[in-house]
Order: C-alpha cells, then structure tokens, then sequence
C-alpha cells in the first residue's frame, strides 16, 4: 500500500460573521495516498474551496474555528503554529488557484515569482533558482523557457499563466498539490491540456493530487477517487468508476445530468438542478439536499448519515432511498428528464 | 518612448502658455486691477496715468492690445528681464533668491510626509480595526482638519522662540542658509517641516490604509501566502508593492505644488523668504509681474513632475504602456 499522505478526520470550519456562524465544512474525512488522485466535487458554496484552504492554513484568521484533524504525514496541521505553517505551504504543500489572470502578482516578472518560492523554501542563490526555475517552465510545456521566464504576466495568455502556476506549486516538489478550480476560468480545449498536464506532473513529481472543480467531466479522466460536496458536507464518496456507473445521491445525478453533452439527441435546454445551494448560516432540517431534491419522501426530514448502502464497498452515501428504486429512477434525473436517448 | 516625451514636453508647453494666458486675463479683468492706476495713486490726474502706462508697456489698445501685452510680459519673463511693478525688482531674481527656503522646505517636508505617511498608513491597516488604528484614524482627520495657518501659530506660540508660552525650544522663524550653517539650517526648518507634512501624513495614511485593505484581498497575495512566504515577506514585497503606486502620484503632484512655491502659509507664517512667500508678498500688492513669474514657475513643476509621475508609473507597474 502506498504512503499515506494526507488523512482529515471529521473536519469542520466555521467562522463568525455579522450574521451568525458559516457552517463553511461540517464534518468531513477523507484520506490521500501517494500517487493518488482525489476529486472534490459540489456547487459553490458547497465547502469545497474552504476544505482546500483549510488544508494550506490560508483559512486562519481571528474569525474561524477549527474542529477535527489534517493529519499531514501523521502530524495534525490545524496544532502547527501560523509560522511553522509557513515551512508546509509551498514546500509539503503546493497549490493552484482558480483564476490564474489574477493569482500572479502583476508587477513581478513570472520567473522573479517561481523563484521566490523556491528561495523560500530552500537556500539556494538566485542563479540556481533561476536555471531552476527555467527548467520547470519547460516541464510544464512553456516553450521557450529561457525567454519567457523574464516576461511579466500579463504578458502571458491564460493557459501559460496557469502553467506558471503550476510550475510555481511544483516548484519546491511538494508531496500533496491542491489544485482548486484549476480549469473554471480556462477554455475548454485549454481545460483538457492542464488536467492532462497536471496528471502526468504528478507521476513525475511523485506526490498527489486533491482536483477540486464543479464539473465532473473535467476530473472523470484522472480522479481515482471522488467526494461529492454539499452543504459542507460529504453526500457521496467512492471511486469515479463508482461515481459514474452507480451514483447513489440524487445530487450527484443533478451534477452529471449538468454535463452539456454531444453524444445526446439534443435537448431544449441545458439540464441544471433546480434551486440554489441552502445557506450556510441556517441549514434546513434533515438531508440538507431534501428542499431541492424531486424524489425526498418523509424520512428525508433525520439526516442520513454517511454509509455504506450498495455492495461495492468504500462506496458511501448520504440517502435513505431505497437502492433499487433509485437504480430504476436515476437516469430521468441524469440524461435529462423526458429527453431518453432514443 | 522618445517620441512620447517629446510630445509630452510640447504640451507641457502649451500648458504653459495657457496658464500664462489665463493669469493675465485674471489679472486685466479684476476691477482695480490696472496697475497704472494703482501706482499713480489716489489724486493722479489722466496725463499722469497715462505717463504710467507708457512707460510700463501698457498702452496697447483693444483686442489686439490685449495680447501684444501679453506676450511682451511672457516674452520679458523668459529673458529674464520681466520687472515689478511695485518695486521695479527683477521678477526671475527674486524667484531665484526664494530657492533655497523655497527647496529646504520643500525636501525636508516630503521626506517627512512620505515617510510618517506610509508609517502610519501601514501600522493601521496592519491593525485594522484595533485601537492603534482607531487612534491613528482620529489623529489623521485631525491632521487633515487643522487649518495650516492656525497650526503654524499656535506651534511658534507655544515651541518657539518667546511666543508667551516661556517654551522655547525652537527659533521663531527665520531661514538659516544650509551652507552657512547646517545644523542651525535643520533646526530653524524643524517646526515649517512638520506644520506643511501634518496635512499630508494624515491624508496619505489615510489613502495608503484603504489601498492595503483593498490588496491584501487580492488573489496574488494569497498566491504569495501559499508559497509559504514569511508574513514580513507579503506584506513589503507584495501588498505595500503595489498599494504604493497610487500613493506616487499623489506624492509627485503634491511635491511639486509645494517645490512651485505652493507652501504660501507656511513660508508667510514662519518668515521663510521663499517663493511661497514672494507669492504672498505679490498678491497683497497687486503686483502683476511677479504674480505671473511665480504662477508659470510653479506650474512648470507639476507639468514636469506630471511627466515624471507616469513614466514612473509606468516603471512601477509593467502593465502601463507609455504611448
């Protein structure tokens, strides 16, 4: 078995704010191995982006609070000290944010900002950092490095950027790179070249990956394993074969009937879940997904917890419907209503 | 880049020349403001006046007259050789003998001012919210609010000289040249320094806390935050980076209203026989010669330093083209 790198259990953030407490996360456990792929998955809102954050320390502050723990290699992250954080972001740590036009600084040349991050991990002279710096722009496809390293950002178009930043989270070989909505601001035939990018960077740099993004056609090609994010909290887990073929969550059919889709006679509309994402300061009862879900019946009202309800094990849900019935009804929800593929 | 300060550099000149054009006809539209008149006093008869007049170049008539005067005036100006009306001094002489007063001021209060300006902008935005903050918040609107005039007096009245307080720890006025004496030369300028930088440390900590506020939620300083940058390190090199840029201009412009003899309270206040001063001097006397050297001195420095603010600018932030 690989190494464990990462294991969060039972993580919950909240912060104060002027009206009331942001039930941001609410209890959520997952673990990572080397090598591994972990997709994140739910709508904004849903927790997601704070989980990510949470585990970088970037979510500290006089208003948050922490419960549970991010094990980082046996040691808990939410105990270390703000400074001692600093040594984890960056060096154990690596991340890439959602828009790369404003993530850079744009008065800093992008070979200055790669090479800051390394310096600060490791005492290395500016030469160094520069040849080094260089060498990454080439492993993440920048073409001519040598040039390139000098231009500002703005010089950059919006794919090289986010290949900039990647090759900065990369920079002091992190074992555990956090890539948060890498792809959202990107367009499509651009989506494809990063995930595929990030995918074999981290075969090379040997460590693993939490893929955190809306849309589940983006991580179906390289996320081992998925959660699903709602409320701030985990609705489903299991492998993305189990994802796919077997979704138990009536959420995370409203996800993948979201995927526009050409292989399907085309249909009036692009099929979204009805609603909006509740709010975090004042949850509903129950399944928190019961006010906008078609098939909740009175037992949605208790919360179901998360278990085990299908024979593939590690497969994990969040529903009280019956398995059965759900297998019969999901596809209406997934292929879009009425529109069945003929 | 060339071509572009080459176009700037004509502009600022018409500038110029707009200013002195507007000065003048000011100046000819004001009632009382025929300076033959003034000089030839109460009970001049019109041969009188009209001697005057002659004599000062003034007697051109109409529409045509209007500018053949005005260019004379700008044309003397600019030669050197423009005189006053009142006192029959050389306009450009005495500018250059208000220089030093003038540039001692100026320097040591923009230091001042820059200096305790971003001092204090950034330990309030750093502590936003907490008392250093609400205490500087409070001293800053004071700073802005107190009348120059009114802080230079009660300032000599109670620091210097034998005001009537009995303190005396500072000279009462006076400009000490820095040449003859630089120690006596700082410490005549101490209180001058400090009464013009007030008004400014106040609005720029002002200006530069909301600037730091408004960066540091940008995403590249998270960016910076999760390179596992030191605290010190984000705040220095990227959020005080680029919340100063804004601050540049201001400074520049400001610098150089106070360089073009714009500091006219203080200098009258504290008896610093700078270009301020001269100014104030000319305006009482209604002296149009020296009122149009100082005026087109005073704007040749925010033009030129206008210049100088955006190709430095665009120095600062690499996203400017100067073109």
């Amino acid at each position: 078995m690989a190494e464990r790198l990462l294991e969060v259990n039972d993580l919950k953030v909240r912060f104060a704010t002027e009206d009331g407490v942001v039930r941001a996360v609410d209890g959520i456990a997952f673990a990572l191995e080397r090598g591994k792929v972990l997709g994140i998955v739910g709508e904004s809102g849903s927790g997601k982006s704070v989980t990510a954050m949470t585990l970088m320390g970037l979510t500290r502050g006089i208003n948050a609070r922490f419960e549970g723990e991010v094990l980082y290699k046996g040691k808990d992250l939410l105990q270390v000290t703000d400074r001692d954080m600093q040594e984890y972001r960056g060096n154990e740590l690596g991340m890439i944010f959602q828009d790369p036009m404003t993530s850079l600084n744009p008065v800093y040349r992008i070979g200055e900002q790669i090479a800051e991050a390394i310096q600060a991990h490791e005492k290395v002279d500016k030469r160094a950092a520069r040849a080094r710096t260089i060498e990454l722009l080439r492993q993440v496809g920048i073409p001519n490095p040598e040039s390139r390293v000098d231009d500002f950002p703005h010089q950059f178009s919006g794919g090289m950027r986010q290949r900039a930043m990647i090759a900065m989270a990369l920079s002091c070989n992190p074992s555990v790179l956090i890539a948060d909505e890498p792809t959202t601001a990107l367009d499509v035939t651009i989506q494809a070249q990063i995930v595929e990018l990030v995918s074999r960077l981290k075969d090379d740099f040997d460590s693993a990956v939490i893929f955190i993004t809306h849309d589940l056609g983006v991580i179906a090609e390289i996320a081992d394993e998925i959660l699903v994010m709602y409320a701030g909290r985990v609705v489903e887990r299991g492998t993305t074969r189990d994802l796919f073929y077997d979704p138990q969550m009536p959420y995370t059919w409203g996800l993948l009937g979201s995927i526009p889709r050409l292989d399907r006679p085309r249909a009036e509309r692009l099929h979204t879940i009805k609603g909006a994402p509740p709010s975090l300061i004042n949850l509903p009862e129950g399944c928190k997904f019961r006010p906008r879900c078609p098939h909740a019946f009175d037992k949605c009202m208790q919360e179901p917890g998360l278990a085990n309800r299908v024979e593939t094990a590690g497969h994990l849900d969040r529903c009280w419907l019956d398995v059965a019935y759900k297998r019969e009804h999901r596809d209406e929800s997934i292929s879009g209503g009425s529109a069945e593929a003929a | 880049m060339a071509a572009y300060i080459i176009r700037r550099v004509f502009g600022m000149l018409l500038v110029l020349l707009a200013v002195s054009f507007i000065v003048y006809f000011i100046f000819i539209v004001i009632p009382g403001g025929d300076p033959a008149q003034r000089i030839a006093g109460k009970v001049a008869t019109s041969a009188n006046i009209a001697d005057i007049r002659r004599k000062l170049g003034l007697d051109h008539h109409g529409f045509t007259g209007f500018f053949i005067q005005w260019y004379d005036m700008v044309r003397q100006l600019f030669t050197a050789q423009l005189v006053s009306y009142a006192n029959q001094t050389n306009v450009v002489q005495q500018i250059e003998e208000g220089l030093p007063a003038t540039f001692s001021l100026a320097i040591g209060a923009a230091v001042i001012w820059f200096g305790f300006g971003v001092l204090v902008g950034t330990i309030s935005a750093v502590k936003a919210g907490r008392f250093s903050d609400r205490a500087i918040t409070a001293l800053a609107l004071i700073g802005i609010s107190i009348p120059v005039a009114w802080l230079g007096l009660i300032l000599r009245f109670f620091l210097a000289g034998d005001g009537g307080s009995g303190v005396s720890w500072f000279p009462d006025g006076g400009y000490v040249p820095l040449t003859s004496n630089p120690v006596q030369w700082a410490y005549h300028l101490i209180l001058p320094w400090f009464t013009l930088a007030v008004l400014f440390i106040g609005f720029y900590g002002r200006v530069l806390r909301s600037n730091i506020l408004d960066t540091i939620n940008e995403d590249f300083v998270r960016t910076a935050k999760a390179k596992g940058l030191s605290t010190r390190r984000i705040l220095v090199k990227h959020v005080l980076r680029a919340s100063l840029i804004p601050i540049v201009t201001l400074f520049g412009l400001d610098f150089a209203s106070v360089l073009g003899g714009g500091a006219i309270i203080t200098e009258s206040v504290y008896q610093l026989h700078g270009v301020g001063w001269y100014a104030a001097q000319s305006i009482q006397s209604q002296d149009l010669p020296p009122l149009m050297g100082v005026t087109l001195y005073g704007a040749m420095f925010i033009v030129v330093f206008s210049l100088l603010v955006d190709v430095f600018y665009a120095y600062l932030d690499p996203r400017i083209r100067l073109s």
